[in-house]
């Protein structure tokens, strides 16, 4: 079978001694930042993304996917062991998982999480190997309309899921879309907003973008407000979740699971709700939904699971499409182009080894997750006791020399700086940074398929309701941006994010 | 005016977008606009921008409406100044004199922003962390960056 051929493919490139190193080192330093308090997935992958320059691009996306995974992980400990999730999708594993922790249970919660992870990336991995290939088969087919369509709904999907208002939402998808203007027209050649600074002319370097909005401004923050934290580690004894622990937890994840495979898929920040969703899940059809919100394994399996899997299925639209789901996916791309790789319908074919490298190498570290994070618990635990006065001005070292390092431009460090005011501004008056990073890096895409697609029809604007692929993502997009506006959904949101804090 | 001040931070955020959305209008006024068909390097960041102004009224407009009466709370200027000048003070000495001063000043710049550290606690930090970051960047990753730089006498 084609299927068999392609995985083995995959597992002998995912088991060259040096992916399977740096798919390692890829999990353990994920895990490692993603413990750390204050910096989430975006702006860990930001800060290491200089580490993989040197690397082939196989090796350089599997050790970056191994950071993501690994940060997500990472994320749930620190939301377990002290109460605040590295960022949104734990933030409802700290409901009961930390009450787990509270009650001496720690251990358990934190190799459930772990379990859980693993059982949901495994099924997830298999959905990603058997839907991925037919996709792109269908995107080939796409022309400009499409793509222009596509990204739209990605965008408006990513703010229907994002808590608050829903303007100042769209009005950062947009803010995002102009900042990614700046640079050299694709068309004529002409440089926009670059002031004469030749360094712009290639355009706003991403990963400062993403360092200043998701780094600088997270530490400006955090030093306005510190927060004493409630670390839970004398109690860690027993890791082994007993036998009633297991046979309670084998239904949430399978629900958690399915839910977040089918989630990942979708454009917006699908994995987030994907934690909700299974939570909810869990509070309506658990047989123990008494006990959930007080230290229910079930609120932690099933987050976890749903979670991790809607991690591992969102590399489907990014690798088949070019279209990231979610910030932390648009840090993907990135890297992948800077490795000079377009991800898009034809990479199944063209990199076939980068691809199925890459899907085997996420089951391996997931494997390695397992294995690495119940024993070294204990060094993760020590990592929590950093304190924030060497942390940061860490972050804010390895932020100047890692983005410096890209390119030598000095521009880039002041760029840094600039959006971390920028986002510092717009998080205080109530703005949320994800819609903006995904709008900044999905501009140029959409503004060159917009002008293709117009080119194509002449100037008729109405190519992108004549054709019905396109027509059907348009009207998926208005009907997320009905949702997002109704007031009866819009409550129901509220209630579920005001639940969590 | 009640209604007013308890749309503060609506208003304040409507305004700061309309600013944003208006610098790239007038500065893509610049550019050739063109038309949908032959779109000039101005056509986008025109029409972006005029859709970015028209959200920022919406934000005012509803903070009028239903303020969030959510407080925007104190503003840490140490922080903000210091973490600033810490990056540009790496961005505009790294080239001249290398990784390894460029990164103690700038963690010692960043160190200081946070006022309850102690002034040896400052000092241990940065000196700590441009040794690791040296350490682990220049001689473990091999970056290519520059150890040290031209205005260096040695």
């Amino acid at each position: 079978m084609e299927l068999f051929d392609n995985l083995g493919l995959g597992l002998e490139t995912a088991l060259r001694i040096e992916n399977l190193f740096w798919c390692f080192v890829g999990v353990l330093l994920g895990t490692a930042v993603g413990v750390l308090p204050g910096i989430g997935p975006i702006a860990t992958i930001a800060l290491l993304l200089p580490i993989t320059y040197t690397f082939e691009p196989v090796t350089a996306i599997i050790m970056l996917a191994g950071i993501y995974y690994g940060a997500q992980y990472g994320g749930s400990t620190t939301a377990i062991l002290i109460n605040l999730p590295g960022e949104s999708s734990a933030a409802v594993t700290a409901i009961d998982g930390h009450e787990m922790a509270r009650n001496g249970r720690a251990g358990p919660a934190l190799a459930t999480a772990a379990i859980g992870s693993f059982v949901a990336g495994s099924v997830a991995i298999v959905i990603l190997a058997l839907f991925a290939p037919p996709l792109a088969g269908v995107a080939l087919t796409f022309g400009s309309a499409e793509y222009f369509s596509l990204v739209v709904l990605g965008l408006i999907a990513s703010i229907a899921l994002a808590r608050g208002s829903t303007i100042k939402a769209l009005a950062m998808i947009f803010l995002g879309l102009l900042f990614g203007t700046v640079g050299q027209d694709i068309y004529t050649g002409t440089p926009r907003f670059t002031f004469g600074v030749r360094e712009l002319y290639s355009g706003v370097n991403f990963v400062s973008v993403a360092v200043g909005m998701f780094g600088v401004a997270e530490i400006i923050r955090n030093l306005e407000s510190e927060r004493t934290r409630e670390l839970i580690t004398r109690k860690i004894t027993s890791l082994m979740p007993t036998r009633e622990d297991f046979r309670r937890m084998v239904a949430p994840i399978a629900r958690g699971t399915l839910l977040g495979s089918a989630l990942g898929i979708l454009p917006g920040a699908g994995h987030v709700l994907a934690s909700f969703g299974a939570y909810t899940i869990e509070k309506r059809f658990s047989r123990n939904k008494k006990e959930i919100g007080h230290g229910a394994i079930e609120a932690v399996a099933g987050p976890e699971s749903a979670n991790n899997a809607a991690a591992q299925t969102s590399f489907i639209p990014l690798l088949t499409l070019g279209v990231p789901p979610h910030p932390t996916m648009a840090l993907m791309l990135a890297a992948l182009t800077i490795h000079g790789i377009q991800p898009g319908p034809t990479i199944v074919d063209t990199q076939p080894a980068l691809f199925w490298g890459l899907i085997v190498s996420m089951w391996i570290g997931n494997l390695f997750l397992v294995v690495l994070n119940l024993p070294l618990i204990g060094l993760w635990v020590r990592m929590l006791t950093i304190p924030y006065r060497v942390l940061f001005p860490a972050i804010v070292a390895f932020a100047a020399i890692g983005t410096f390092s890209i390119a030598l431009n000095p521009w880039h460090i002041f760029a840094i700086a600039f959006f971390g005011l920028l986002g510092y501004v717009l998080i205080k008056l109530g703005f949320e940074p994800a819609p903006f990073l995904l709008g900044f890096v999905l501009g140029p895409l959409l503004e060159d398929h917009l002008r293709r697609a117009l080119i194509i029809s002449r100037g008729d604007p109405t190519i992108f309701i004549e054709r019905p692929v396109s027509a059907a993502l348009l009207l998926l997009a208005a009907a997320a941006l009905v949702l997002a506006i109704l007031p009866a959904i819009r409550q129901k949101r509220e209630e579920v994010f005001v639940e969590v804090d | 005016m009640l209604e007013a001040r308890r749309a503060l931070k609506d208003i304040l955020a409507g305004a700061v977008i309309i600013a944003l959305g208006l610098a790239f209008a007038l500065g893509a006024l610049d550019y050739e606009i063109g038309d949908p068909l032959r779109m000039g390097p101005g056509y986008m960041p025109l029409a972006l921008g005029v859709i970015v102004i028209g959200l920022g009224i919406g934000i005012v407009i509803k903070g009028f409406l239903a303020g969030e009466d959510e407080a925007i709370g104190g503003v840490d200027w140490r922080a903000i100044v210091l973490l600033t000048a810490a990056l540009l003070f790496f961005g505009l000495t790294v080239r001249g004199l290398g990784v390894a001063l460029a990164l103690l000043g700038a963690t010692l710049l960043a160190s200081l922003a946070r006022s309850r550290t102690s002034l040896i606690e400052v000092v241990a930090t940065s000196v700590g962390l441009t040794v690791l970051s040296v350490v682990l960047f220049v001689f473990v990753l091999q970056l290519r960056v520059p150890l040290t730089g031209p205005w260096l006498p040695f």
